[in-house]
């Protein structure tokens, strides 16, 4: 067991880690923080992306042992700070969810995004979301979303 | 019908309805998907809990018989294991056929097998310790060997004279095969002006929800009760199956859907890692958690679309359709899957080729043969997209050997409007579809002469474009004559239960499930307009056996029109029982009474009369003030079933517009259309997502999907890197529109959408490679449409 002290949501966590635990099974087991999912645990579906020290990244690639002194913002994190909740809105009026599964990964990957307080276009928004998969929607009511919350945000002073 | 005020709904005053249904009204369990608030299966997490893991089997086929489990049980953290003789004594075996399917036959199925593997990926022994990790180190302690056997691979050799015979005792590998023949097919061809004829693949793919298959069950021996929370769509067909299995009473099995991440057809089946857990948690009276991880899931869930169709048009010098001839062969694994079997996806291609149009002469048979592979079962669409791309795909042919423009040529074929009812040739009844409108509406939607000219542009250019077009017919609703005529205990009825709490709130209960379609939010529009009260008053329950009527759940696009009925009609019955009430109340006849927003209105003038706040405080807490025998239970109950037809067919087309780089065999997707008659809409927006959704799975199927198998049947794309599923980038902008033609059988009128994206698309998209491709003299029909499979119908490679 590897002991380890990070930040979680802005909390300070102290734990001792078996070394193969990833940060989603320790966000989820050890922290009962189950808004992060594993959809594939081997870094291609994206549903398990929140932030490790400002970056997005996989959940399922990272070893919690390695985070010893890390800063993590997960779904949780990020929806009670409040710094997505209008592209959350956004979400619920273009039913941009239907079972929810890729959602928060989904929504971590366009914080980063928004973010970046750029103005891209559609095609633009397609390629950054690529790396999160959403086996219900379609994509097109996330990017509509997505897109409504950059122009409603670039509106406002 | 109803006052709403706009803030109740989030709506303008310009949206404003007098009803529910129809309107975009945004879905109540959104908020907490957005927020990482939902509560999945994997979620969940029980007292003394344990973990499951399974051993599975490295071959397609083999024999195996001592099972050493002594490293594994040494294993720190591992507290069982479980061999298929140890669950064989508590659970009974299973076979998958039904009584209607003529001739089908399948092995018995246990939840681990005995001492026979038939694919690559089944469950052999099941390791059970304090958490996952440590159940997959007990799996890799365990010793067994395996003697492997020549596997029987290829679907074309399956009933062949010294082919590889699965299971010995069935005779054969044959499961069942059918042929559907009306009119005089030889005759049909010997006339005909122009015979056209190809064959088609459909590529072996699966379902990839992104929650993976789950499960806990837990067994109380205190109470004789075991409690399944499972991420299924059927909790009640589930609770029958995991009581008869486990030779238990229906009443102490309680199957309960926390949110669940996808289905798609994948969650309905009866899985045998599934049953094994249930069977552990009732040997040791423990919960027992599963879940499968990716591997296990492209190994372990169902398969579908494993179809070789070989098809043949024929037409008269007017392009009128003459005759169908369709010979479809079909490979579904070791076995048939219970309790929907795995002969339907065939039965379902014999059941709709040549479906939109108008003809006489028609001959299909499918042929349904095992293999050593995952089993295949019901997928989103089940058989509709495969019978969409043969007779699209033969349409366009035709058009081709006619000189005739395809959307010209479906014009003459597509059934007319005003044709209804009608008898499809292979006995499909058609209570009233809307071919030529929908065609219509969707050339006022695709700019067909702007893609032409730009198709013609581009040639010049050396980039080849192609538009695509496929009508479809979608079975929804279906009745028992699916499933319950078979034998099988699936449920082609629902119930919906609605009461009004003290307070005025609603709250409905129903026996249809949500997966993210939006049945809860539609539930939700149709109960608040059935009684009068703001849809943020109503609280809808599903997903539980215990507390909810009993249904079938949600598959095969029944959740609006079958549990939307039943709430509609429960939900007006207890609308009439409050005016009851009210009426004695408020000494007014009941039929002068409205409630409209929550309030007890008079009819004739919308006054408001009375709050269902004060009707509620009177019912519950003052009943001695009321007319002693005034009926006030404030509660009522509906169940329905379809009974004139049974399916409510749906219709639609699709357009895709596409470009195809020769140099690459790179298929670029530049526009989709779609428009679709699901009779009532209930909800716009929720169907518009069902129905692009839909599309993108489609799209995945006949460009990206495959599961490929090696020669000795060993699955090669076993994870996300290597099967490929729809991303965000590769997705065209979709354009959805409607055409509503309400079935009668019921008052709200709709029929499902969840598939007919999934059903058009292949076809449409098959069609625009095809189109893009013809100046070059190539062709594609088999699925998926891969960069190696363009090239070498370029002839670029061998
Ligand atoms: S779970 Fe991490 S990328 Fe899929
Ligand atoms: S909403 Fe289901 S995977 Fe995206």
């Amino acid at each position: 067991m590897i002991p380890i002290s990070l930040t979680v949501n802005g909390e300070k966590v102290v734990r001792h880690v078996e070394p193969r635990r990833h940060l989603i099974d320790f966000l989820r087991l050890d922290l009962g923080l189950t808004g992060s999912h594993a959809g594939c645990e081997h870094g291609v579906c994206g549903a398990c992306t929140l932030r490790v020290n400002g970056k997005i990244m996989r959940g399922c690639l990272i070893l919690a042992a390695s985070l010893d002194g890390a800063d993590v913002v997960t779904i949780e994190g990020i929806s009670e700070s409040g710094e997505v909740s209008d592209l959350q809105a956004a979400f619920v009026a273009r039913n941009a969810a239907q079972c929810g599964f890729c959602t928060p990964g989904m929504v971590m990957t366009a914080a980063e995004l928004l973010a970046e307080a750029g103005t891209p276009t559609r095609g633009e928004i397609r390629e950054y979301l690529s790396g999160n998969y959403c086996r219900c929607t379609g994509y097109q009511a996330i990017v509509d979303a997505v897109e409504d919350t950059l122009r409603s945000r670039s509106a406002k002073p | 019908m109803n006052e709403i005020t706009p803030a109740s709904i989030g709506l303008s005053r310009e949206d404003l309805p007098n009803s529910y249904i129809g309107r975009s009204v945004p879905r109540p369990n959104v908020p907490k998907l957005v927020q990482g608030r939902a509560t999945y299966t994997d979620d969940v997490t029980l007292p003394r809990m344990l973990h499951a893991a399974f051993l599975r089997s490295p071959h397609a086929h083999a024999k195996f018989s001592a099972i050493d489990t002594a490293r594994a049980k040494a294993v720190p953290g591992v507290f069982r294991v479980f061999t298929g003789h140890d669950l064989a004594k508590i659970c009974d075996p299973w076979v998958a056929t039904l009584d209607h399917l003529k001739g089908m036959k399948s092995a018995p199925q246990y939840p681990l097998p005995l001492n026979h593997a038939t694919w690559q990926g089944e469950p052999i022994v099941a390791v059970v310790a304090e958490s996952r990790a440590a159940a997959e180190d007990g799996v890799a302690a365990l010793d067994i060997e395996f003697e492997a056997l020549a596997a029987q691979t290829d679907m074309e050799t399956a009933l062949a004279a010294g082919t590889v015979v699965i299971h010995p005792e069935l005779g054969d590998n044959l499961v069942f095969t059918r042929t559907a023949e009306s009119g005089d097919v030889a005759a049909a061809f010997a006339a005909a002006h122009k015979v056209v004829e190809a064959r088609f693949v459909t590529g072996r793919h699966t379902g990839v929800t992104l929650e993976p298959r789950s499960i806990i069950a837990d067994y109380n021996p205190a109470d004789e009760t075991l409690t399944v929370y499972h991420s299924t769509q059927a909790p009640h067909m589930m609770q029958g199956v995991f009581a008869k299995q486990l030779r238990m009473k229906e009443g102490d099995v309680r199957v309960i859907c926390k949110d669940v991440g996808g289905s798609f057809g994948i969650k309905v089946h009866v899985y045998p890692d599934e049953v094994a857990v249930a069977a552990m948690a009732r040997i040791m009276g423990r919960p027992v958690k599963f879940v499968a991880d990716r591997f296990e899931s492209f190994v372990s869930d169902i398969h579908a679309r494993d179809h070789r169709i070989k098809g043949r048009l024929a037409v008269d010098t007017e392009g009128r359709v003459l005759a169908f001839d369709i010979d479809d062969l079909t490979g579904i694994g070791p076995y048939s899957v219970y309790p929907r079997t795995s002969a339907i996806e065939g039965n379902q291609v014999v059941n709709l080729c040549g479906g939109p149009y108008d003809f006489k002469n028609y001959r299909c048979t499918t042929t349904v043969v095992l293999q050593n592979k995952t089993p295949t079962c019901q997928y989103r669409a089940v058989g509709h997209p495969i019978a969409t791309a043969v007779t699209e795909g033969l349409m366009d042919l035709a058009a081709e050997a006619l000189g005739m423009d395809p959307v010209e040529l479906r014009r003459r074929n597509l059934i007319r409007d005003d044709a209804y009812p009608y008898t499809s040739p292979p006995g499909m009844r058609f209570e009233g579809l809307s071919h030529h409108a929908s065609l219509n509406k969707l050339l006022e939607m695709v700019p067909l002469d702007r893609i032409r000219a730009d198709q013609a542009e581009a040639r010049q250019r050396g980039v080849y474009r192609g538009i695509g077009f496929a009508s479809f017919i979608e079975l929804t609703n279906p009745s028992p004559f699916m499933y319950g005529i078979g034998g099988a205990r699936i449920s082609a009825q629902d119930g919906c239960t609605v009461r009004m709490d003290p307070d005025g709130s609603i709250v409905a209960s129903s026996g249809v499930t949500e997966q993210g379609q939006g049945t809860e939010a539609i539930l939700a529009q149709i109960v608040a307009h059935g009684v009068g009260v703001p849809v943020n008053r109503v609280k809808i329950i599903t997903g539980d056996t215990q507390t909810t009527p009993y249904g079938g759940g949600t598959w095969a696009c029944r959740g609006a029109g079958i549990g939307g009925e039943a709430a509609l009609q429960s939900a007006i019955a207890l609308k009439q029982q409050i005016l009851e009430v009210a009426g004695a109340m408020l000494q007014a006849a009941p039929e002068t009474l409205d409630i409209a927003m929550g309030e007890i209105t008079d009819k004739a003038s919308g006054k408001p009369r009375m709050t269902l706040f004060e009707l509620g405080r009177i019912v519950y807490f003052r009943g001695d003030t009321l007319p002693k025998d005034l009926q006030r239970e404030l509660v009522q109950t509906r169940h329905f079933i379809t009974k004139e037809y049974p399916f409510a067919f749906t219709n639609g087309i699709q357009a895709s517009w596409v470009e195809v780089d020769p140099a690459t065999g790179m298929v670029k997707l530049l526009e989709h259309w779609c428009v679709e008659d699901c009779g009532r809409v209930v909800n716009p927006m929720l169907v518009d997502e069902q129905v692009r959704g839909g599309i993108v799975q489609g799209i995945g199927g006949a460009l990206y999907e495959h599961c490929v198998y090696d020669a000795e049947g060993n699955l090669l794309t076993t994870t996300l890197a290597d099967y490929l599923v729809p991303m965000s980038a590769e997705m065209p902008e979709i354009h959805v529109g409607h055409v509503e033609t309400p079935t009668r059988e019921s008052l709200l009128g709709a029929k499902g959408a969840g598939e007919a994206g999934t059903a058009g698309a292949p076809a449409a998209i098959m069609n625009a490679i095809n189109d893009a491709l013809k100046p070059l003299n190539a062709r594609v029909h088999e699925q998926p449409f891969t960069p190696e499979r363009i090239l070498r119908a370029l002839g670029t490679i061998a």
